[in-house]
């Protein structure tokens, strides 16, 4: 599978807090969430992220709460996945859980540049920057971690195994 | 070689003699925590498995408490979703208004977690267990929906950093000294993915409450877990409290790390972090003057009787400035009900604070003392991000409750030592 969009770029430590405030989490609804994603980093986010954009960002993405909310509102806001140097870990793993693509790659989120048109082929962990020509690599998922992915994310995996074992 | 506290305590949960840090591990959990935010949509993805009932219904745990009393029809809405589901499922450990508290001060408090358990819970700050000798970590909802279907979750064993504090303690300086001391000096992704062991003599002459400080906030420097090793003060605490049998883990001496920090506290002062990140700390005397609009004491990392008993040693006798409001939010029923026995309310009442019934609230820019565009906060909170306590355009700073109490007098940040 190749992802493609242009990039809206992001400095470190990027927080959850950030990409969704608190103030909107009286809601678990994605659409209403999506509209104020990353609205404190980048007021013209919201209004401006087109279906298949890519956020890139430096180190620790995603720190902070648990909320996730904001990989919900990622997710709903149609960006198709997030590049960062390193991710905070609670957001790593709602990321997978909820199936929205995240990509650990240093070189990449230093050389893209914002509005830069990148392709990720996934299964592969290649990036692509077409406006630059260049060519980065994603860090390895662990093998586990694919399975979550290949079943459609952790709900779908956890009812497959309970199936199989008959609990459900 | 030996294994590390957290080693030995996930080791014990999948059925391992050994487990070594990388590998990926199913664990059994003790525990599943769930609050008004998280929860509903945990219960959303739970309803999607197809399971009828949760793997047991006195090991899950649900409070409401981040925007409850309801702060509006949105999050009553919410609060709604986790009440009906635990009425459902007979949820055994569910905690209405006036009888909830701030989930990390009222688990450890009803004795439903304690050393050697395994815990996970879908709010960052389930790590505070680990001032209690437990394992505990934050995940997301639908980490949790899981947990509640399996009673297991998947886990990476992480590498562990040993803290060893040396050294007395000075006057003033607390459990949250020693940990915004700690993340200003790794940063706030110093310990990304692994655990934090905090360990030597000032760590083992503290109480349970700073401990459970310290814990709480290993969260900041990017960690899975922060862990005090058990000890008699831990026995003290859990024993007549604990609702399960219980478990002291120790590390062995020859266990790896993959690094260890040696800090002096006799020569540290009460610390401040500055905005916009946890790890932006200096010593109070270097932000005395910074003028506030508003204080905070309370939260899951510094709502207990000691923080507020330590609030209150400062302010008796003496007025909030005229150009603050301090809020004072003691984090659970009990400790409402101790603060008041013990006259703590006096004091804060004749100072001019408000006092909240047990909430989240401002800690997280939820509700109950949201700031301004332009407004400045001292918090006893765990993060000072952007917009965190409201506006994007006001700021907020750590401390403890007793620098948070003199700069509430003094109406400007302060060392407790300054209010005459």
């Amino acid at each position: 599978m190749e992802l493609r969009g242009r990039t809206w770029k992001f400095g470190n430590d990027v927080d959850t807090d950030v990409i969704i405030p608190a103030r909107y989490l009286n809601t678990s609804d994605p659409k209403e969430l999506a509209v104020h994603c990353m609205e404190d980093a980048d007021p013209r986010f919201p209004a401006g992220v087109k279906p298949g954009d890519i956020i890139v960002a430096g180190k620790n993405f995603g720190c902070g709460s648990s909320r996730e909310h904001a990989p919900i509102a990622i997710k709903a806001a149609g960006v198709s996945c997030v590049i960062a140097k390193t991710f905070a870990r609670i957001f790593y793993r709602n990321a997978f859980n909820i199936g929205l693509p995240i990509f650990e790659s240093p070189e990449a989120a230093d050389r893209i540049g914002e509005g830069d048109e990148v392709a990720v082929d996934v299964e592969a962990g290649v990036i692509r920057n077409i406006t630059r020509n260049e060519t980065y690599r994603a860090t390895q998922v662990p093998p586990f971690m694919q399975q979550i992915i290949a079943a459609g994310g952790l709900i779908n995996y956890v009812a497959e195994r309970m199936k199989r074992d008959g609990k459900v | 070689m030996g294994m590390t506290i957290t080693e030995k305590i996930l080791a014990a949960h999948a059925g391992r003699e050994k487990v070594e840090p990388g590998e990926l591990i199913n664990v059994r959990i003790d525990l599943a925590l769930g609050n008004d935010i998280t929860a509903p949509v945990a219960i959303r993805e739970f309803e999607k498995i197809g399971v009828d009932r949760v793997f047991d219904r006195d090991r899950v745990v649900l409070v409401p408490d981040h925007f409850v009393p309801n702060k509006d029809i949105k999050s009553a809405q919410q609060a709604k979703i986790m009440r009906e589901f635990a009425r459902k499922h007979g949820i055994t450990h569910y905690f209405e208004v006036g009888r909830m508290g701030v989930e990390h001060c009222l688990l450890p408090e009803q004795g439903l977690v304690g050393p050697g358990d395994l815990v996970i819970g879908a709010d960052s700050h389930t790590c505070t267990y680990g001032g209690l000798g437990a394992f505990s970590t934050g995940v997301g909802s639908t980490d949790l929906a899981a947990a509640m279907a399996l009673g297991e979750t998947w886990l990476k064993v992480p590498e562990s950093v040993k803290f060893i504090y040396h050294g007395e303690m000075p006057e003033w300086v607390t459990g949250k000294d020693l940990i915004l001391y700690t993340i200003g000096k790794i940063g706030v992704d110093g310990a990304l993915y692994m655990a934090m062991e905090f360990t030597g003599p000032a760590v083992e002459r503290m109480p349970v409450d700073g401990r459970l400080t310290m814990a709480n906030m290993a969260v900041e420097a990017g960690a899975k877990n922060g862990i005090v090793p058990p000890d008699e003060i831990t026995r003290r605490y859990v024993e007549g409290r604990a609702k399960r049998p219980f478990t002291f883990f120790a590390s062995d001496p020859d266990a790896g790390y993959a690094r260890e920090y040696d800090f002096d506290v006799s020569k540290m002062e009460p610390a401040v972090a500055f905005p916009h990140l946890p790890e932006n700390v200096k010593p109070v005397s270097e932000a005395s003057g910074i003028t506030i609009d508003q204080a905070v004491i309370g939260s899951c990392t510094n709502g207990r009787m000691d923080d507020l008993r330590e609030a209150a040693r400062v302010l008796r006798g003496r007025k909030v400035n005229s150009n603050v409001r301090l809020l004072v939010i003691p984090g659970t029923q009990e400790i409402y009900r101790q603060a008041m026995r013990e006259g703590l309310f006096e004091i804060f009442l004749d100072a001019g604070a408000a006092i909240s019934t047990p909430t989240c609230g401002p800690c997280l820019g939820g509700y109950m003392g949201i700031l301004a565009e332009g407004e400045r906060c001292i918090a006893t909170t765990n993060r000072n991000f952007v917009g965190r306590m409201g506006h994007p355009g006001s700021e907020v700073y750590l401390s403890s409750p007793a620098v948070a109490a003199a700069s509430a007098v003094l109406g400007r940040i302060a060392a407790p030592w300054e209010v005459k």
